[in-house]
């Protein structure tokens, strides 16, 4: 969708280039992150699709259109572009903000109303409460969602972003890195997201472009840069934790046991009893029918009852859902000091569990950089 | 109660004078801004014209008024209009242009890069990043050389009668000649009443233009 072939930049009264002999392709409806240190060219290379840069020498094209062909207010009329907060003109209501590409564009009013009011809705802004706002009084998070959303109002097939949740704290930069997968979820744009955190490429990117001094040192999935960084430089730069940082990309379905071992509502107390007596088990798992969780027994209460395992089943409160990544259930189980937690999905439904064992070996396969395993270590001390 | 008497007597001429005073500060004012605004906007594109521009606005601002108005007489009589309100008004709108053009690249320049970045990066043109992004963010400070200029040229407009174009200084400079009192104070104070009244009029005027965003909360 956008390739960038023999891409070389070289700033007037430089010699060194900015970006030197870059070449990739971007397929459609994926995000495709830059990253690298700071200077490495990231903003550099971005800007020159929507030729706020000219390019020196290469081609950069978009659906096999070359971009230096084309006029280049069209072009960059027909790119969403959100840069940090700041961009934001703030002499302009939200409203006025959002509808700046539909107006350049000639859309009629009701129609631009329209969209303002559907863009506002999709990032859960209230579009009655701040239509007329001005950015100073928006909040960061706020004012971001704005800023992307007015990239997103004439509906592009291709947006850049440069840093665009950069101005915003950890916390608040989760939930609207969340919110805008959810949105391209739906939207299937072909994005270039730059950002310098690693984390957030990681988390974002279908590919990751890793930049060095203006060259193209990798260009992978996320899950290719961890796994098979390719040199020292990639190594380091996505970190020694990068183990742990696969923790991010894998979902709990990937690490949970399936099928767990549980027993009915309806069931016999004395049977149920009985099998855990046998199986050395304390808890018990407990659904329904539908297999829809309950909650579990224990065993100690459960023994000696007359009846059914229902009169005697406690609620599970804390699950987590199968699409969830593993950071968020392993954050889970440590802030609730659990050792296991249960996977159900929307309905409630049974689905299997997730321990701190299966967890870690799952992030594990890839860990020991010598390749192999150190097969079963006992408490045996000294041999 | 001098003061009071005077008025009583010399409202008619009073009006007049004022309206004079008036007439040649607005259409000095108005001449001022449709240039001043326009230069302004123009050298923040050119860096070269900046420099030479700034440098002689802000000589002529050295030259003391009421030499300028005298320079005026022997430069516009080859014109045929070397007295009378002429020679004020063109004297009153050089003095006029420095604020403005000083405030208008000033505030061009202030404009944030990052804002007129996200501008042209959605495809505006260039006279549209300029018509609806730098000078509606500009306007405030615009606007405040705009009201320096007028209340100064309310205050240098007096001079103007010294070069017999009448208004308000025709009351200050007869009333110094006479030793009369009650006649300078009337004049001064009606040149003080214009100044701040227009200053007044054009604040509310800024109030409705400047966008509600810019303003601090
Ligand atoms: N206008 C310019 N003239 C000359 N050199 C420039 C210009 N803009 C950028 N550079 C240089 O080009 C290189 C790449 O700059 P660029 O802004 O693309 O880096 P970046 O990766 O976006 O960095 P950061 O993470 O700090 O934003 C840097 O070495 C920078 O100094
Ligand atoms: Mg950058």
């Amino acid at each position: 969708m956008i390739t960038f072939e023999r891409v070389s930049k070289i700033y007037p009264g430089t010699n060194i280039p900015a970006i030197d002999n870059v070449r990739f392709e971007v397929p459609e409806g994926e995000i495709c992150v830059i990253i690298g240190p700071s200077g490495c060219g990231k903003t550099t290379l971005m800007r020159m699709i929507n030729r706020l840069i000219p390019i020196t020498s290469g081609v950069i094209s978009i659906k096999g259109q070359n971009v230096s062909e084309m006029d280049v207010i069209k072009l960059r009329r027909s790119i969403g572009y959100a840069i940090q907060q700041i961009g934001l003109f703030p002499h302009m209501t939200v409203y006025d903000n959002i509808a700046t590409v539909p107006r350049l564009l000639k859309w009629d009013k009701q129609r631009i109303a329209a969209r303002v009011d559907e863009l506002l809705s999709l990032v859960g802004l209230e579009p009655d409460i701040f239509r007329f706002r001005y950015p100073r009084e928006l909040s960061g998070g706020q004012a971001q969602r704005i800023g992307v959303v007015r990239a997103l109002a004439t509906d592009p097939p291709v947006m850049l972003m440069d840093e665009p949740f950069g101005a915003i704290d950890p916390i608040n930069r989760e939930v609207l890195q969340d919110e805008f997968l959810r949105i391209q979820e739906k939207v299937k744009k072909t994005i270039i997201f730059v950002t310098h955190d690693i984390h957030e490429a990681i988390k974002m990117g279908d590919k990751i472009a890793l930049l060095e001094t203006g060259r193209l040192v990798q260009y992978d999935t996320p899950e290719g840069l961890l796994v098979n960084p390719k040199n020292r430089f990639v190594k380091d730069f996505v970190g020694a934790d990068r183990a742990l940082k696969r923790l991010d990309l894998l979902k709990v379905k990937d690490a949970m046991m399936q099928n767990p071992v549980h027993c009915h509502m309806e069931d016999d107390a004395e049977v149920v009893s009985q099998h855990m007596l046998e199986n050395e088990l304390t808890f018990l798992l407990v659904a329904d029918q539908n297999e829809k969780l309950h909650g579990y027994v224990n065993h100690y209460e459960l023994k000696g009852h007359h009846g059914k395992v229902k009169d005697l089943v406690r609620p599970m409160t804390i699950t987590v859902k199968p699409e969830q990544n593993l950071k968020d259930a392993l954050s889970k189980m440590l802030s609730y000091d659990i050792g296991i937690v249960v996977v159900v999905d929307d309905d409630g439904k049974l689905l299997g569990v997730l321990n701190t064992r299966t967890l870690l070996s799952v992030v594990g396969e890839t860990y020991d950089e010598r390749g192999g395993v150190w097969g079963k270590i006992t408490s045996r001390g000294r041999i | 109660m001098e003061i009071w008497h005077f008025i009583t007597q010399n409202w008619r001429e009073l009006i007049t004078l004022f309206g004079e005073h008036a007439y040649i500060v607005g259409i000095a004012i108005i001449i001022a801004i449709f240039t001043g605004v326009p230069i302004g906007i123009w050298i923040s594109f050119n860096k070269k014209a900046a420099e030479i521009v700034l440098y002689i606005a802000g000589i002529i601002m050295t030259v003391p008024s009421i030499a300028l108005f005298g320079i005026m007489i022997p430069v516009l009589s080859i014109f045929g209009h070397g007295i009378g309100s002429v020679p004020a008004v063109v004297a009153l709108v050089l003095y006029a242009q420095l604020p403005i053009i000083r405030n208008t690249y000033a505030a061009i320049k202030n404009v944030n890069p990052n804002i007129i970045d996200a501008g042209v990066g959605m495809g505006m043109t260039r006279s549209q990043v300029l018509l609806k992004v730098q000078l509606p963010m500009a306007l405030s400070i615009i606007f405040a050389g705009v009201r320096v200029a007028v209340v100064m040229s309310i205050g240098i407009g007096a001079i103007a009668a010294y070069i017999g174009a009448g208004g308000l200084g025709h009351y200050i400079f007869m009333g110094i000649n006479q030793t009369y009192d009650a006649m300078i104070k009337v004049g001064a104070i009606s040149v003080a009443i214009m100044a701040i009244g227009v200053d007044y009029i054009f604040g509310l005027i800024e109030n409705r233009l400047v966008s509600k965003g810019l303003r601090l909360s």
